[in-house]
C-alpha cells in the first residue's frame, strides 16, 4: 500500500506570528474541533494549486475570527456576517487574486444571510468555506440558524423548538434555488473518507475560482465538542448520527463544465473622454456680451410637473453660465418631481452668489394658476411676472411689478407641439432682460434638447416668445 | 479645463473619477441617488468597479474590502443609509482604512423626509459607530467644492489611513452650479505597503480591528489618538467672509453658509458689521479660529438645520466669554435670509437640547 506523506504546507507559517501570547505553534481551537482539519486542508490545497501569493483570506466573526493567525497569505478580518460583501469588494478591486470567504453558521446564515445570498446570486468569483457546526462556538454555545430541532444550547435550554425558532436552515439547498452559483457541495469532517471528500471539494471550489468560472461554496459539517459538551470522538459520531439526516451530504450544484470565464463587457474609455474634459460648454466661444455689467437676477419658475419647468430653469442657468455669469439652479425635488406641481429657483449674478434660495424673486415665470397665486406676492418691487396667459386668466400682479401675459401654450400649439411652451416663455424672458445673449441661449438649448431634429422647432418657439413679449405688457 | 453646469451630487463623482477612485459601491436613497447613478454610468466605462449593493451595510463592507486591497474606494448615501453604514465606518477606522463616505443629509430622525437637514453633524463628527475614532469631515457649500473636496477627501484619507467624509445636504447635492473640471495630479501615496492586494509582497499583511489583549487594544487606541492629534493640528479648514471689522460673527456650514453670505451682504448694506466664519472641516473643528474673535465681536450667532449640534462645538470654543445666539430650522425647512436677520436681532440663546 502506498502512503502519501503530506508535508506541512508552505501556505501555513511555521510560527503563528500574528497570534499573541507565548504559544505560537498550536492553534487556539479546542481539541476535536473541525477548524483545525479544515485549515490544514485549505493550506495544503493552496500549495497544490500554487496560489498562496494570490490568496486573500477573509476571516469572519466567530471562532475562526483568528483564521488569519494560521495562513501565510494576505488576510482581511471582516465584520460579523459581512465577509461576502468584503470579499466582493476585494475581488472586484483585484480580479487576479484568489479570495476565500471563511464563515461559520451564525456569521453566514443568520446575520449575514442576505450577504451570502446576494453574493451567490451575483456570481461573485469567490470561494466560500462554510463551517456548519450547528452552534455559536465563540460566544459560548448559543443557538445557530443550523441548530437541530430539539438541540440544547444556552439560548434553547429546552431544546430548539421548530414552532418558536423555526427549523434549521439548509444553506446548500437554499443557494441551489439560485441560477448563478457554479458549485455547491456539502461535506463533513467525520473520518478519513469524509475528510478526503472535503479535500476534493475544496480543491475543486478553488480551482473554479482560479479558472474564473464564478461562485463556489463548500459547506462542511464540523464538530464543536465544547459547544456540544461531548468528548471529541463522540462529537464526530454525533455529526453522523444527528446532522447527516437533516443535512444530507452531496453535490447540490455543479456547472463547472458549462461555465466559461466572464469577459470584459465594456470597451474602456479614458478619463478625459468620459468626463468631457476637452468638450467645454462654459469657455468655448462664450458669449461675454454682458460681462462687466452688474447683474443679479433671482428667478422663480413654477408650473405643473410635465411642463418642462425644471428644464426651463436649467436652460436659463446654462445660458447664464455660457454668458460668463455665476449661476445656481435649485429644484423642488423628490415626490414633487412625480406629478403635481414643480418649481425651481435660478440665480444669475455677476458676483459670488450667496443664497441659492429665492424667497423674493425679481422674476416669476408662472406656467399655471396655482403658481401665479402662490408666488406673485413674493416678487420684489420693480420685478416682473411672465405668465402663460393661455392657462392663466383674470389675475393681477402687485402694483410695482411689471406683468407680461404670454399665450405660451397657444403659441406652442400653433407651432405643432405644446411641449415647447416653456421655450416660448424662455424667449419672452430673454427679451426683457440682458443677462444672457441669444447665442448663449441657443447653445444652451442645444445642450439640453437631446433630439437634435427638434432644434429648429425650439428656435422658432424662442423667436415667437421674443416677439410675443412686445405686445404682452399688461396695464 | 472644462466648465460644466452640474448638480453637486454629479460633481462628487467627477471628483472621484479625477482622484482615481477605483471602486464605488452604493445603494439608492433620495437625495443622494444621483451620486450612485452617475457612478453607475461612468465607472464601468473607465474599467473601474461599480456595484449597486444589496444594502447600505453591504455597500460599506464592499468599500472596506476594496480599500483593504489598496485601491481608492467610496460610497455615498443619505442620513438613514449613513446610520446603517456606521458599523462599517467604525471597522474602517479601527483597521485604519482610507475610505471616502459621502452623506447628503436629509430630515430625520427615523425615515424623516427627503428635505435638507444638517442633523447628521453629531453622527459624523463625534463618532456615530462604536469605539474611539474620528472621521475627517469636510463640508462643501457649492458644486465646485463637492468635486474638489471629494478629491481632497481621498488625499486626506490616504495620508492618514482614515475614513474621510463629505458631509453635505439635500440642497447642495441637488443644486446645479458651474464646475471647473481639470485633471488632478494624484499625490503619490507611498505604495500602500500595508494593503492586501493578492501579490506575494503582501502576504504578511493583515487588515483587522481586533486586538484581544486589553494592553494591545489600548496601544492601538493610543496610535489612533496620536493620529487624530496630528490631524487636528494640520487639517483645520475654514473660510472667513467680511470678518475684519465684524462685531457679530455668524457661524454656519454647508447650504446655511450660503444663506449667511447673503445675510452678511444685506446687513453690510444696512450699515451693520456682520461677518461669517464658515467651518469647512467640521472635524477637526476650527476652534482656535473662532476663539480668535472672542475679543473682537460682541456676540456669536450660530445657524444650523439641526436643533443644536454645531452650536455645541462653537460653545466649547467660545466658552462663556461672549453670548452665543442661535437659530435653527429642521424637517427640511430652510429659513429665508429675512428670517435669519430677525433671529440675529432677537438675539435668542435658546437651544433645544
Amino acid at each position: 500500500m502506498k502512503y502519501k506523506v503530506r508535508e506541512k504546507p508552505i501556505s501555513m507559517p511555521d510560527v503563528f506570528t500574528h497570534k499573541p501570547g507565548t504559544d505560537q505553534q498550536s492553534t487556539h481551537y479546542c481539541p476535536g474541533c473541525g477548524h483545525g482539519n479544515l485549515h490544514k486542508i485549505i493550506g495544503e490545497t493552496l500549495d497544490e494549486l500554487g496560489v498562496r501569493e494570490n490568496t486573500i483570506l477573509i476571516s469572519p466573526v466567530g471562532c475562526s475570527v483568528f483564521a488569519y493567525y494560521y495562513f501565510d497569505v494576505g488576510n482581511i478580518q471582516a465584520a460579523h456576517g459581512r465577509a461576502p460583501a468584503v470579499a466582493t469588494g476585494a475581488k472586484r478591486a483585484q480580479p487576479h487574486s484568489l479570495v476565500i470567504s471563511y464563515q461559520g453558521d451564525g456569521d453566514l446564515a443568520a446575520i449575514g444571510g442576505n450577504n451570502i445570498i446576494q453574493a451567490a446570486n451575483r456570481g461573485e468569483n469567490i470561494t466560500v468555506i462554510f463551517v456548519n457546526n450547528a452552534i455559536y462556538g465563540m460566544t459560548g454555545g448559543q443557538m445557530a440558524p443550523t441548530t437541530l430541532p430539539g438541540q440544547h444550547t444556552s439560548t434553547t435550554p429546552r431544546g430548539r423548538s421548530v414552532r418558536n425558532e423555526g427549523p434549521p436552515i439548509r444553506v446548500c439547498e437554499l443557494l441551489a434555488a439560485l441560477d448563478t452559483p457554479v458549485y455547491l457541495e456539502r461535506t463533513a469532517i467525520i473520518d478519513p473518507k469524509t475528510i478526503g471528500k472535503t479535500r476534493r471539494a475544496i480543491k475543486k471550489a478553488l480551482q473554479i475560482q482560479k479558472d474564473g468560472l464564478g461562485f463556489s461554496l463548500v459547506e462542511i459539517l464540523s464538530a464543536c465538542p465544547t459547544g456540544w459538551k461531548l468528548p471529541p470522538p463522540e462529537a464526530r459520531r454525533w455529526i453522523e448520527e444527528n446532522m447527516l439526516e437533516y443535512f444530507p451530504l452531496g453535490v447540490y450544484r455543479d456547472k463547472t463544465k458549462e461555465e466559461r470565464p466572464a469577459e470584459e463587457e465594456y470597451p474602456i474609455e479614458d478619463v478625459a473622454a468620459v468626463l468631457g474634459l476637452d468638450d467645454d460648454t462654459g469657455d468655448v466661444s462664450p458669449d461675454r456680451s454682458g460681462e462687466g455689467e452688474e447683474v443679479h437676477e433671482a428667478l422663480k419658475i413654477a408650473g405643473f410637473g410635465g411642463q418642462g419647468i425644471l428644464l426651463l430653469g436649467e436652460i436659463i442657468a446654462e445660458a447664464g453660465m455660457i454668458s460668463g455669469r455665476q449661476v445656481t439652479w435649485l429644484p423642488s425635488y423628490g415626490p414633487e418631481m412625480r406629478g403635481g406641481t414643480a418649481n425651481c429657483q435660478v440665480v444669475l449674478s455677476s458676483g459670488r452668489i450667496g443664497t441659492p434660495l429665492v424667497s423674493r424673486p425679481n422674476v416669476l415665470v408662472a406656467m399655471n394658476r396655482p403658481s401665479f397665486e402662490k408666488f406673485a406676492g413674493d416678487v420684489t418691487d420693480g420685478g416682473a411676472i411672465l405668465y402663460d396667459s393661455s392657462l392663466i386668466q383674470d389675475v393681477s400682479a402687485p402694483a410695482a411689478v411689471s406683468e407680461f401675459a404670454i399665450p405660451a401654450t397657444q403659441i406652442a400649439a400653433d407651432l405643432g407641439n405644446t411641449r415647447v411652451a416653456n421655450v416660448v416663455m424662455l424667449g419672452a424672458y430673454m427679451a426683457i432682460n440682458r443677462s444672457m445673449g441669444r447665442d448663449a441661449v441657443m447653445k444652451s438649448i442645444a445642450i439640453h434638447i437631446r433630439k437634435k431634429d427638434l432644434l429648429p422647432l425650439n428656435e422658432k418657439a424662442l423667436h415667437k416668445g421674443m416677439e410675443a413679449v412686445k405686445s404682452a405688457a399688461v396695464g | 479645463m472644462a466648465r460644466k453646469l452640474m448638480k453637486g451630487n454629479v460633481a462628487v463623482v467627477m471628483g472621484a473619477v479625477l482622484a482615481d477612485c477605483r471602486s464605488f459601491y452604493g445603494y439608492p436613497i433620495t437625495p443622494a441617488s444621483e451620486i450612485t447613478e452617475t457612478a453607475a454610468n461612468l465607472f464601468p466605462r473607465l474599467g473601474r468597479s461599480f456595484l449597486q449593493a444589496e444594502s447600505e451595510v453591504a455597500a460599506i463592507n464592499m468599500v472596506y474590502g476594496a480599500a483593504s486591497t489598496g485601491v481608492r474606494a467610496m460610497t455615498a448615501s443619505s442620513s438613514p443609509g449613513i446610520s446603517l453604514k456606521q458599523e462599517g465606518i467604525s471597522y474602517a477606522a479601527g483597521s485604519q482604512l482610507p475610505i471616502v463616505v459621502v452623506d447628503v443629509m436629509r430630515g430625520g430622525p427615523g425615515l424623516g423626509n427627503i428635505g435638507p437637514e444638517q442633523s447628521d453633524y453629531f453622527q459624523m463628527t463625534k463618532g456615530g459607530g462604536h469605539g474611539n475614532y474620528r472621521n475627517i469631515v469636510l463640508a462643501p457649500n457649492c458644486a465646485q467644492e463637492m468635486c474638489d473636496f471629494t478629491i481632497l477627501a481621498f488625499e486626506l484619507a490616504d495620508r492618514y489611513r482614515n475614513p474621510a467624509v463629505i458631509l453635505t445636504d439635500g440642497f447642495i447635492g441637488q443644486m446645479m452650479e458651474p464646475v471647473d473640471l481639470k485633471p488632478v495630479e494624484i499625490e503619490p501615496v507611498d505604495k500602500k505597503g500595508w494593503a492586501v492586494d493578492g501579490t506575494g509582497d503582501t502576504t504578511d499583511n493583515l487588515i483587522c480591528s481586533i486586538f484581544l489583549a486589553p494592553e494591545d487594544l489600548e496601544a492601538h487606541n493610543t496610535v489612533l489618538r496620536e493620529k487624530y492629534r496630528r490631524i487636528s493640528e494640520t487639517e483645520i479648514r475654514f473660510e472667513e467672509y467680511r470678518t475684519e471689522d465684524a462685531n457679530v460673527l455668524l457661524i454656519g456650514y454647508g447650504v446655511v453658509s450660503r444663506l449667511l453670505i447673503s445675510v452678511v451682504d444685506e446687513a453690510r448694506r444696512a450699515g451693520k458689521r456682520y461677518g461669517l466664519l464658515r467651518p469647512i472641516s467640521l472635524w477637526p473643528f476650527p476652534t482656535d479660529a473662532i476663539r480668535k474673535y472672542i475679543h473682537q465681536v460682541d456676540s456669536f450667532f450660530v445657524c444650523e438645520l439641526s436643533h443644536g449640534q454645531l452650536i455645541e462645538d462653537v460653545r466649547l470654543a467660545v466658552a462663556e466669554e461672549k453670548p452665543v445666539n442661535f437659530y435653527s430650522r429642521s424637517g427640511g425647512v430652510v429659513p429665508s435670509t429675512e428670517e435669519i436677520h430677525r433671529a440675529i436681532l432677537d438675539g435668542k440663546e435658546e437651544v433645544l437640547s
